[in-house]
């Protein structure tokens, strides 16, 4: 499906204007229905499974039921992911269970500062070909061109 | 109906979309803006820690040279990169576009590890190529990780820098002064009633490829399994059209073969473990039609074979009744155990295949995972069944379809410039008008690496162009905004006026809903245009008779009904949908053989012509209503 809620664990990140799931849908499918104070996928096949919604859920609150078209019931991938790796647990349709652990950024959260390290850019520099970085950054002396 | 707020922001460049290419152009122009005191606005429907086809991540960067030696293998310069992707793409190819993106793409990353992309190296530090041109990642924050890179150079600018998420674009705006100008684009917000107008000294227009033109495999609950993500609807080639912009290789939409229904990635299998993939008797598929594959010489020939002749192979062993076809990952294994006598060696060799060839789908498509699960499927021990998926407009993939760009000028035969305003590269033929990764066509293998350098590439030259045009001032009538904000909002007015008249509003004579519509489009696309439907092949007389539907979408685009604000998004994405359904109906009838015949063929045309190696283009007059083809030459540079 479709991502699913789970009505016992959600709380509609709790009366925020919007939950963590309906800011990081990239197809705008969660919406937050503010009477009940419970988030729900409002357009199950346009949903991808992309896993975005599952992985921010605070609550945990948010899992993913494989497409009814092709998919047999029963299985499951469950991810846990933290601030430099993620866990899946991969559950058969017939009982069997695996377990991975993979990494996912080398970097703390938030430490990102894509332009210190380099010069100021220079007006002049505008008509070369260099990007950001370049030539050195790849490890070359200089940058390849077919002008002769 | 209820009044939405117009929101006017000026700024001097504007960027549309954050994904790879959108995210790679934010770095670059706020580093070179930042001196020159210009405005950056970025403005994405999503938000761009998960927006575009990298929101799930990826398990590999399928662009990368190794220009200064330090991979495990394949070190690569661009022209031999070149004659890749030129053979792959059937000898039609921009070769100073693609000549740029190899150039520049290992400086990107280079940076990506710097931002804390986890690639995977040796023992020496080496990158581990997979193959030619790819390099191992464990990505499942891939962009999350690119995202932060482009906010923080954004945050850089202060308050001459800016974010916007959650506004969908529909159009751009054309300078009332220069006729071939683009001075902005206005859209509406998914989550509040606000009209909004972006006015700028430069536009660059990359909101990706497209998907659900043709229809996907699965309808019901899988709708939105396509292998591209549903969200990726086709904005960028309509709205570089409806500019007057020229569009080129629209005919050629990618069909990528994957793990069926899933799409789970077969890239990994085929080079990191050199999985052997079958028909359903055993039988490899690739190189079983011999004589076939000839009357494609000497693109055929090539090795390795092209992505187009490598699925024609799939189409004629489907002719013969021969499917299903089965990646046989469980040979692997039986390779594994010939191969290594030691047992501890032989248990530490099959854990690390199966703990990679998991990640392979956690990392880019989880849906794939859960299939194997659902099936009881260890691949290990059983093989898993391929299938081809819908067609995909694409171009940074195995795919060529885009706007005809500038190249660099060093670079760019000389025989192209006259076909643009201004020599910028990466402009397209209008002033003001940029574009990169799926929107740059005739250029393909980008892939994300490649996408996100492009939109860097294209950024540069879009603050050279404002600093350029430093006196240069938006001219856009409040008649013409007023007009447009009537026509963005009609969806939801029609709905207000006339969802009363039937006792439910689903089915009404009065309109037509954004999903119907879509449904519709799809219909034609497939069984007309060349989809799955018919085997991926078309005729001059089907698409004669698509078009003539298509005409009656296009009539019946002001007959779109949305109930709220997220209908009016999927309203604005099907238009956009159908622009780019148009564009390729008119491509495939003017192009006169079968270039690609395992991405469409003709049926009434099915062979190589190399009389016919030429770029097909289209542009549409928005005015006068009228398409015009052009032809433009394939002029080598290597």
């Amino acid at each position: 499906m479709p991502s699913f809620v789970i009505n016992e664990k959600c709380d509609g990140c709790k009366g925020q204007d919007k939950t963590a799931c309906m800011y990081i849908c990239p197809n705008d499918l969660m919406f937050l229905d503010k009477e009940r104070m419970k988030a729900y996928n409002q357009e199950p096949t346009y949903c991808w499974e992309c896993y975005c919604c599952v992985k921010i859920c605070p609550q945990q609150a948010m899992d993913v039921r494989g497409y009814a078209d092709f998919m047999p019931l029963g299985a499951a991938s469950t991810p846990l992911r933290g601030t430099e790796d993620i866990m899946w647990t991969i559950t058969f349709r017939d009982g069997r269970i695996k377990r991975f652990k993979y990494p996912t950024r080398t970097t703390p959260e938030g430490s990102i500062k894509a332009l210190e390290g380099f010069p100021e850019a220079k007006v002049e520099d505008l008509a070369n070909q260099l990007l950001l970085g370049e030539p050195d950054i790849m490890g070359v002396k200089e940058l390849p061109t077919k002008k002769k | 109906m209820r009044e939405f707020e117009t929101v006017v922001v000026d700024t001097d460049i504007l960027i549309l979309g954050g994904g790879m290419s959108g995210c790679g152009a934010a770095v670059e122009a706020a580093y070179w803006a930042k001196p020159l005191g210009l405005k950056v606005t970025l403005v994405d429907k999503a938000a761009i820690d998960r927006s575009g086809p990298v929101a799930m991540g990826l398990s590999a960067i399928n662009t990368y040279m190794g220009m200064d030696g330090k991979v495990t293998q394949n070190p690569r310069m661009p022209e031999r990169f070149v004659e890749y992707v030129t053979n792959d793409q059937m000898g039609l190819i921009r070769q100073d576009l693609v000549y740029d993106i190899a150039r520049h793409v290992d400086s990107t990353v280079k940076h990506f590890e710097k931002w804390g992309l986890p690639i995977w190296k040796d023992e020496a530090g080496n990158y581990v190529k997979s193959g030619e041109w790819q390099v191992m990642i464990s990505g499942e924050s891939y962009k999350i990780i690119v995202a932060e890179a482009a906010r923080s150079a954004i945050a850089a600018l202060g308050d001459k820098g800016q974010i916007i998420e959650r506004v969908m674009i529909t159009h751009l705006l054309k300078d009332e002064k220069e006729p071939n100008r683009v001075c902005g684009a206005v859209g509406f917000s998914v989550r509040e009633d606000k009209f909004y107008v972006f006015k700028a000294k430069v536009v660059i227009c990359m909101m990706g490829g497209a998907v659900h033109v043709f229809r996907p495999r699965s309808q019901g609950e899988g709708f939105g399994r396509s292998w591209m993500p549903p969200f990726v609807n086709g904005t960028t080639y309509a709205l570089i059209l409806q500019a007057g912009g020229e569009l080129t290789q629209m005919d050629n939409t990618f069909v990528p073969p994957r793990f069926k229904d899933s799409y789970g990635p077969v890239g990994t299998f085929f080079l990191l473990f050199n999985t052997p993939a079958t028909n359903a008797y055993g039988e490899a598929y690739v190189g079983g039609y011999p004589s076939e594959l000839d009357k494609w010489a000497p693109y055929s020939h090539a090795k390795p074979c092209p992505t187009p002749m490598r699925n024609y192979e799939m189409i004629l062993c489907a002719k013969e009744g021969k499917t299903p076809y089965w990646m046989r990952t469980e040979k692997v294994v039986e390779r594994f155990q010939k191969e290594i006598t030691d047992p501890k060696e032989l248990k530490k060799k099959i854990k690390e295949y199966e703990s990679e060839a998991w990640e392979d789908f956690l990392d880019m498509t989880i849906a794939g995972a859960t299939n194997w699960a659902a099936h009881n499927i260890d691949p290990l021990e059983k093989p898993m069944e391929l299938q081809m998926s819908d067609s995909v407009f694409i171009g940074s993939h195995a795919g060529s379809c885009g706007a005809w760009a500038c190249g660099p000028e060093d670079l760019m035969p000389k025989e192209y410039a006259d076909a643009f305003p201004a020599q910028y590269n990466c402009m397209t033929t209008v002033m003001g008008l940029f574009t990169a990764g799926c929107g740059v066509g005739a250029c393909a293998h980008k892939f994300s690496s490649g996408s996100h350098v492009q939109g860097r590439i294209a950024a540069k030259a879009s603050v050279k162009f404002a600093n350029d045009q430093k006196d240069y001032k938006p001219t856009v009538s409040d008649a013409t905004i007023n007009k447009l904000k009537e026509v963005v909002l009609r969806p939801l007015a029609l709905y207000e006026e006339k969802s009363g008249y039937t006792t439910s509003p689903d089915v009404n004579p009065h309109y037509i809903s954004p999903h119907n519509f879509l449904f519709r489009l799809q219909k034609i696309m497939g069984e007309y245009i060349g989809g799955w439907e018919t085997l991926y092949g078309t005729s001059d007389k089907m698409l004669e008779t698509g078009l003539w539907k298509l005409g009656f979408c296009e009539e019946d685009t002001e007959k779109i009904a949305a109930k709220n604000l997220h209908e009016l998004l999927r309203a604005w994405e099907a238009i956009h949908r159908m622009w780019v359904g148009m564009a390729c109906a008119r491509t495939r009838l003017a192009r006169k053989e079968s270039r690609w015949p395992g991405y469409y063929y003709k049926f009434d045309y099915l062979k190589l012509d190399e009389t016919k190696k030429h770029f097909i283009n289209v542009k549409y007059d928005v005015d006068k209503k009228e398409w015009k083809v052009i032809e433009r030459p394939m002029i080598p540079i290597i």
